[in-house]
């Protein structure tokens, strides 16, 4: 072990649910787009679901708010080192969305599209059994554009990367297909948890 | 509507193309591999920043914008580890450097600017990421605030380490003359603009479109590479004026600090 002459650290105070190689921001949210925020009027976001489904399907806000309410309260964990405790997103559940068009027996992945052309792959076990949301809500309030509004994905258990900004659609895929971040070095699942930053990792 | 069962990514057309693609490959085996850097001299460029230059044996080389992964070990064997820019540009002298502001009560930055020395390794791993990376190759136009510059300023190092002739602009903010990083090394290529106090003569206020107007009005063939680094805050800002001048979307690269 490398230890580094006169270094203590913070505090070792215990903190459950914080990753290897994380830190607590606290109240901070940092943010980290890479580009340029757009703009989308809630009544211009739309969000499809397509690729290797029986039934292609798109959603506006109103439809999409139709669906049965569903939320996730949590953590949240950034690739660049920052965790955020006890975050409240409110949506619905991916899994309202997919059940409706109906993914092919044929489909594993899935690329995720951001109304900026964005992008990021998962898994598509990442993205069912409750376990990612298409929010509009932080904290009981509409999701501030910086930070993905009018409506982003949510995959916590993942690296925040793959929780898309500006969720314009996934595209269900019989392969993985490098997003924008896995395209540029970084991790092609990012699970916090075995701190799988980098490609390699 | 009926698809076909042979989808690809590809088939799915976003609304917009803000995103821009990456500059470069990146190597997975030297992001993955921590090295052992020691320090050999550190540098005060303002009240609030130094430069720290490291030895880094077996550095794989990196462009100018890339960053790297640094761990600080204590002796009970806990870990806290940052990303940081790199400030220097590619050379072949084993070194690379960064500067670091210091945060307030910041566990990394508070050891590098009241403990560190010469002498004193820590671990590095990287060059990382190739979305914010300058080959040097298309016209650069800079827009950085206050350690912000780093990763800018190891472009402007590069430009006149390789007599490029692509050109090449730096807008960079900060709140005033002591707290300009690199302040001594800035050319003609550099334009400060002073947000707090300002030398006698010189305007206070923040990057304006008038900054940019000049630059976007007669752009350089094939047009600008915009690069923004900074807080969210001034990323936010700076992104907006680049639109609002015309500057095409997918052709400006932001890096926010967090």
């Amino acid at each position: 072990m490398n230890t580094t002459r006169g270094f203590t650290g913070r505090p070792r105070a215990a903190r459950p649910g914080l990753p290897p190689g994380q830190y607590d921001a606290g109240d901070d949210w940092p943010v980290l787009s890479a580009e340029v925020t757009p703009q989308i009027a809630p009544a211009d976001w739309s969000f499809r679901v397509g690729g290797l489904v029986a039934e292609p399907r798109t959603w506006d806000l109103a439809a999409a708010r139709r669906l049965p309410a569903s939320g996730y309260a949590g953590d949240i964990h950034c690739v660049t080192g920052w965790s955020k405790f006890g975050v409240r997103f409110g949506g619905v559940s991916l899994d309202a969305f997919l059940d409706a068009a109906g993914p092919l027996p044929s489909a594993t992945h899935a690329v995720a599209h951001a109304h900026t052309g964005y992008t990021a792959n998962l898994p598509l076990a990442d993205l069912t059994g409750g376990r990612a949301w298409i929010v509009w809500e932080y904290d009981g309030r509409p999701l501030a554009p910086e930070h993905g509004g009018p409506a982003r994905l949510v995959v916590p258990h993942l690296y925040f990367w793959k929780s898309v900004k500006w969720i314009a659609g996934l595209e269900l895929l019989d392969h993985d297909e490098p997003g924008f971040w896995e395209q540029n070095g970084y991790h092609a699942r990012g699970n916090p948890w075995e701190e799988q930053r980098y490609s390699g990792d | 509507m009926t698809e076909t069962a042979t989808h690809t990514a590809g088939t799915f057309t976003p609304p917009a193309r803000f995103a821009v693609p990456g500059r470069i490959e990146v190597s997975g085996r030297a992001a993955t591999t921590w090295r052992t850097a020691t320090l050999t001299e550190i540098r005060r460029e303002t009240p609030r920043a130094s430069t720290f230059r490291l030895a880094v044996p077996g550095w794989a080389g990196h462009l100018p914008g890339q960053h790297l992964m640094l761990r600080l070990t204590a002796e009970d064997g806990y870990r806290a580890q940052r990303h940081y820019s790199l400030a220097s540009a590619p050379d072949d002298s084993g070194h690379i450097e960064l500067t670091l502001d210091r945060v307030p009560d910041g566990e990394v930055s508070g050891w590098f600017h009241t403990v560190a020395r010469p002498g004193d390794e820590i671990e590095v791993r990287g060059p990382l990421s190739g979305f914010f990376a300058w080959p040097g190759d298309r016209p650069a136009l800079l827009l950085g605030a206050g350690s912000g510059v780093v990763p800018l300023m190891s472009m402007v190092r590069h430009h006149r380490a390789r007599g490029l002739t692509v050109p090449l602009r730096l807008l960079v903010s900060a709140r005033g003359p002591e707290e300009l990083i690199y302040a001594r090394e800035y050319g003609t290529e550099t334009t400060p603009v002073f947000t707090r106090t300002a030398p006698a003569g010189v305007p206070v206020g923040r990057l304006a479109p008038g900054h940019l107007a000049p630059l976007l009005a007669d752009p350089p063939a094939g047009g600008w590479e915009a690069y923004v680094c900074g807080s969210n805050a001034f990323a936010e800002h700076a992104s907006r004026l680049l639109v609002a001048a015309g500057q095409p979307v997918d052709r400006i690269r932001i890096e926010r600090f967090g």
